[in-house]
């Protein structure tokens, strides 16, 4: 039987590719001709070649930024993962509570970033934030604005406040498409509670966490308001993450040749991290499948 | 255009890149890409190896640019040569 093939649909896709190219490919593009010019406006300008390249790569500040930002998202990563799926878990099936519980999961997504940067830093203050106050008075002398590792800790638990909640109603969607013919028969198999969550809820969750750690990973490698409003990337350096940088680089010294190049490497780990992740999930997926 | 301070090298870089767009959208309705595995551990179909190829590309000549002093030129050879045995071998 021949298939009738109707490719007037590709008319429909037309508005997203004018808006995708006006709102990201011609910016790439300015971003990509901006990297190999000593640049200051579109008048004045020299072809430098691949000198900012050389010279950011180079750059032992960014290393550390780089190294810095790579181990928050993995903490982040390790964090929200486990805790959100943990929580969804946890969470009511049917009732009052589901709502009670979804509307209350909700509630730190929808507070902007800059918001949640300044409750944090009025809550983390030992003189009139609760939770400083609270962590002096059991004896632990935690001051984030001069304290490194205290600092680094308040925005891993900022963020962990702020976004365990996407992962745990993404789970918990995942988990409320489980059929309960599956419950029933690991029932009948007399499947533990281990079992059931290892080869029936988690790979029934597989395509939201995906999705879940591709967001959590491109937000949290892109991180910039909180750490900006609550620390200000200090003290000294401990929480300039690489946005952070970027953006000095960028605004602050107006260095937009090295800014330039730095965000094309920056764009490129980003799209090697998610496309290897992305392939080895879905190729682990198809072959669970087969 | 103006604002987008174009220069030669990056406009006949992006003319490359919409030219092999333009010539994989040909390539595609002439004869259709049928998914394979090759050297790559994945099963791949012919946009999917261009894409590999192309990252790997930008990957090589960061790498020359921080590692080495020599020529980048000859880092564009090892990603041309990175391309084509992706393409044919991928």
């Amino acid at each position: 039987m021949n298939k009738i093939t109707n490719n007037k649909a590709w008319f429909l896709v037309l508005p997203v590719f004018f808006i995708v190219a006006i709102s990201a490919i011609i910016p790439l593009m300015t971003v990509v001709n901006y990297s190999v010019q000593d640049i200051f406006d579109p008048q004045t300008r020299f072809f430098v070649g691949t000198e900012w390249f050389e010279q950011v790569l180079g750059d032992s500040r960014l290393h550390d930024a780089l190294l810095r930002q790579i181990f928050y998202t993995l903490s982040v990563l390790f964090i929200e993962i486990p805790l959100g799926i943990a929580v969804a878990l946890t969470l009511p099936r049917k009732g009052w509570g589901v709502s009670a519980s979804m509307v209350l999961l909700a509630l730190p997504l929808l507070i902007p970033w800059n918001v949640v940067g300044t409750i944090w830093q009025i809550f983390g203050r030992a003189d009139i934030g609760l939770g400083g106050y609270v962590i002096n008075l059991m004896g632990i002398d935690y001051n984030y604005a001069q304290n490194p590792m205290d600092a680094w800790l308040t925005v891993l638990v900022m963020d962990v406040w702020h976004w365990t909640s996407l992962i745990v109603l993404l789970c918990y969607a995942g988990l409320r498409s489980i059929p309960d013919a599956y419950y029933q028969a690991a029932k009948i198999d007399g499947a533990s509670r281990w079992a059931v969550f290892r080869f029936i809820q988690l790979p029934k969750m597989q395509s939201v966490l995906v999705i879940g750690v591709l967001l959590r990973f491109m937000d949290s490698f892109m991180i910039y308001t909180e750490p900006f409003v609550l620390t200000g990337g200090g003290p000294g350096n401990a929480t300039t993450f690489l946005s952070q940088f970027l953006t000095r680089m960028a605004v602050g010294q107006f260095d937009l040749g090295p800014a330039a190049a730095f965000s094309l490497v920056y764009f490129l780990i980003i799209l090697l991290v998610c496309w290897v992740f992305y392939t080895v999930v879905m190729n682990a997926g198809k072959q669970g499948e087969q | 255009m103006a604002w987008m301070a174009w220069t030669p090298i990056t406009a006949a870089f992006f003319g490359c890149i919409f030219l092999m767009l333009i010539g994989m959208g040909i390539w595609q309705a002439v004869s259709p890409t049928v998914p394979r595995r090759g050297f790559l551990p994945l099963t791949t179909t012919r946009g999917d190896r261009l894409f590999i190829s192309l990252l790997g590309a930008a990957y090589i000549h960061l790498g020359w640019l921080a590692f080495t002093d020599a020529a980048l030129w000859i880092g564009s050879i090892i990603a041309l040569v990175w391309l084509v045995i992706v393409m044919r071998w991928g």
